[in-house]
């Protein structure tokens, strides 16, 4: 019988700071962690008064059942979740995997670019994709060193792997898209590159490839709700079509995708969130620091 | 029973009871119910209407075929608990489809009163009997001899409610899916409060769980786990798919990628569901619109127009191709929002949505149409008026115009879909796989609560059939008698069927 949620929610077994803004949740939840592939994502909502957010799947496994998720606190949601959540803890709801598997093709020699919030989710691609033969070039940028993390996952993983970051402190100094150049110079015959990251991360990688003519998939992040189709909020220009990323993908051809469109798409609910940043802010305040107290509202 | 004095045209209350209602100016500022349920008196004097004439039409025009002048005696002889006894032997939602089901087409719309007077107030007895049941605490628990079938139902609304019930009374080990946190599907994330309070729902929810089924959120069948493997691996013996058609749709003009257009469906889940209207105590955030404009004219369109008001629009404009003739919503919801305030623009269609600038939404350009030939719908086709284009300022415009089928399951399932992605079933809504049964929006496209339900009863008599169990509707409803009632002295419906016990 699958009892995905039922009772208390999920229980969070593991949690993990990789700087003050990263931080890593291991979920239970078996059924998922058996039916989870690479490019998937859940539907998060942390308590009964949340909102539904989406995180793609940055790993799982199937023995311990578990999935796990790499979060950027930004908004009000997820810095709460940094705030609130412990191990032991129950998520409210999660829901998935959602979306469209990943592809992983007969490709021979394979680019999996990461950036940012983009650099745990490219980690199962890489590893789909080294167990299937493929020769894995990986490329993860950070802005420094203190924030890097699963540099050892990934070199298990990658064939080669080129880590960048903005200030030069390790790796190369520049963006995932130095490490492209570098990469592509390196290697003539790469088939295939999958990229991962914010917008403006994907839109770069997707213009670093086109002159090579090397197949780029991204993964897209819209703004949804329901991530079934149902809301039609993470509707995508993917060439003339449009597309929801949350059925339709979320992984689509790069040079297709309307990057400047999802940006533009991705402000829409900005004033109530900057708002809800603000009165969270203000919340921490008056508690004056975790632990003390609710004066939530 | 004494024989009664049959009641003529002339005997009855000639004007219909009318249900008391909310101010249109408060409750368009507020999402509390607008229209209120009789009182004991005004259903007393509702149900005298009813002639109780022997045609009863009204039964063939309800789409689970309600027993309806038999409630409606219970309750003139104040026997209310038995007129939840006779809805509930074919709806298990009075409360929910006393307030949603459009009557006026239905069981009202062919009653032998409305000939000569106003029809009687079907839908508001059912409702008033129905939120009796809730105050009282009444439920429908039949005795269930348990049988050792496990049956899965895909999607908590409306079809998968009514399936999941009539599996429950025959014994089956039943489990419903939903992929939302909350289980109800178009109850709970589409109809807003003020039509359908959240709260009716739960304690409709509460009363089939009474009858023992279990309900899993936070399940998205088809990617957590397929239609195959609930049938090859987890043990199902029959699945019901009633997923729904979401999917909206869009019209493909210039500008629909703007913020501030959004689909119906995500306003409404936004707003119902998420409860964004109560933000901050919610974090699910909304922008409402200050000049809205809705594109469709059905009851979605109407939900999204009055939702817009409530979250303080101070302009709402409805756009519809043709005229309101062919406006597909119910009676009483166009006209409550009429009453609110919304404005109309009949026989008008958005050719672009407007820039600002800044990829805001700033307003729409229409153009007048007329109406043609009838299409394939039998409706009059409508036609663009030349030179007849003008412009309307929003800042939201929202696209009620329908669904198409949702593709998930298509995608995850060999299941047999139709030329438009829908779900092929046949008759029975038996699909391309034996055990699997398919009904309501995801095999027909959009249709209503009522409709959904009926299927989801329809597919469980299916289920029944192909699961070898007796249909207690075949054994225990009058039915128009065969020529020969029985063969070798065991009634006909009972042909065919042994008791099966399968090994614990």
């Amino acid at each position: 019988m699958p009892n995905s949620t039922g009772g208390g929610g999920c229980e969070v077994v593991t949690r993990q700071d990789f700087s003050d803004v990263t931080y890593l949740l291991e979920v239970r939840h078996p059924l998922m962690a058996k039916a989870a592939r690479p490019g998937q994502f859940v539907i998060v909502m942390p308590h009964e008064h949340g909102e539904r957010i989406p995180l793609t799947i940055a790993d799982f496994d199937r023995v311990k059942g578990t999935i796990t998720l790499v979060i950027q606190a930004v908004g009000k949601t997820t810095r709460e979740m940094q705030r609130d959540i412990k191990v032991g803890s129950r998520l409210h709801s999660l829901v998935g995997p959602m979306g469209i598997p990943s592809h992983i093709g007969q490709a021979k020699k394979v680019l999996c670019v990461g950036g940012g919030l983009g650099v745990a989710p490219i980690f199962p691609q890489a590893r789909a994709y080294k167990e299937s033969g493929a020769y894995v070039i990986g490329v993860v940028g950070f802005r420094n060193r203190d924030l890097m993390f699963w540099e050892d996952k990934f070199r298990a993983c990658c064939d080669e792997l080129i880590v960048c970051t903005d200030d030069g402190s390790a790796g190369i100094k520049g963006m995932v898209t130095e490490g492209i150049r570098e990469a592509v110079a390196r290697h003539p015959d790469i088939d295939e590159c999958v990229a991962i990251g914010p917008p403006v991360m994907m839109k770069g990688c997707a213009e670093a490839t086109r002159p090579y003519k090397i197949r780029t998939i991204v993964s897209l992040n819209p703004v949804m709700v329901d991530g079934t189709g149902m809301c039609g909020g993470c509707r995508v220009k993917i060439g003339d079509r449009v597309k929801f990323a949350c059925v339709d993908g979320p992984d689509f051809d790069g040079h297709l995708v309307d990057f400047d469109d999802l940006m533009f798409r991705l402000q829409r609910y900005r004033a109530t969130e900057r708002e809800a940043s603000e009165r969270f802010n203000e919340s921490c305040r008056l508690r004056g620091g975790p632990g003390h107290g609710e004066a939530e509202h | 029973m004494a024989a009664k004095k049959k009641k003529t045209i002339r005997m009855i209350p000639q004007a219909r009871t009318p249900a008391h209602e909310q101010d249109p100016r408060e409750r368009a500022c507020n999402f509390l119910e607008v229209t209120h349920s009789y009182d004991v008196e005004q259903a007393q004097l509702e149900a005298e209407r009813c002639l109780m004439c022997p045609d009863q039409p009204c039964v063939r025009g309800c789409p689970v075929n309600i027993s309806i002048p038999d409630f409606i005696e219970r309750i003139t002889e104040r026997d209310y608990r038995g007129a939840y006894d006779v809805i509930t032997e074919a709806n298990l939602l009075p409360a929910v489809c006393g307030r949603v089901c459009p009557q006026e087409n239905q069981c009202e719309g062919v009653c032998t009163v409305g000939d000569t007077l106003e029809p009687v107030a079907i839908g508001r007895l059912e409702r008033w009997v129905g939120d009796l049941a809730i105050k009282e605490g009444w439920s429908n628990v039949p005795y269930i001899e348990k049988n050792d079938f496990k049956v899965g139902i895909v999607g908590s609304g409306p079809a998968g409610m009514a399936c999941a019930a009539d599996m429950a009374k025959a014994g089956c080990d039943v489990t419903v899916f939903e992929a939302f946190h909350e289980a109800g599907g178009v109850l709970k994330y589409g109809i807003p409060d003020f039509r359908l309070p959240n709260t009716v729902v739960d304690a409709e929810i509460a009363k089939l769980e009474k009858l023992g089924i279990q309900f899993e959120c936070n399940t998205l069948v088809g990617r957590l786990f397929s239609i195959e493997q609930m049938i090859e691996e987890m043990g199902f013996h029959a699945v019901f798919v009633g997923t729904g058609a979401g999917y909206p749709s869009f019209m493909g003009i210039p500008g629909e990628s703007l913020n501030g257009v959004l689909s119906a469906n995500e306003l409404l889940t936004r707003c119902n569901l998420m409860h964004a209207r109560e933000f901050p105590n919610y974090d699910t955030p909304m922008q409402p619109g200050k000049q809205v404009v809705v594109i469709g004219a059905g009851n979605t369109a109407m939900d999204a127009m009055r939702v817009c008001l409530r979250l303080g629009a101070e302009k709402v404009r409805c756009l519809y191709r043709r005229s309101k003739a062919e406006a597909p919503a119910r009676a009483e919801e166009l006209h409550h929002a009429e009453q609110e305030g919304i404005e109309f623009q009949w026989l008008a269609s958005p050719l672009e949505l407007l820039d600002d600038g800044k990829r805001n939404v700033r307003g729409v350009r229409c153009t007048r149409m007329t109406l043609g030939e009838p299409d394939e719908s039998g409706r009059r086709r409508p036609v663009p008026e030349p030179g007849s284009e003008f412009e309307v300022e929003a800042d939201m415009v929202v696209y009620a115009i329908g669904t198409n089928a949702n593709p998930i399951i298509g995608q995850t399932s060999k299941l047999k879909l139709d030329k438009r992605g829908y779900i092929a079933a046949d008759a029975g809504l038996a699909t391309s796989i034996p055990g699997v049964f398919a009904g309501g929006d995801i095999v027909t496209g959009a249709a209503t609560v009522i409709e959904a339900m009926g299927a989801g009863r329809r597919a469980a008599r299916g289920m029944k059939a192909f699961l070898g169990l007796r249909d207690t509707d075949f054994i225990y409803q009058d039915r128009p008698a065969e020529p020969v009632a029985t063969l070798f002295g065991i009634d006909r419906a009972e042909h065919g069927y042994a008791r099966v016990r399968l090994p614990r």
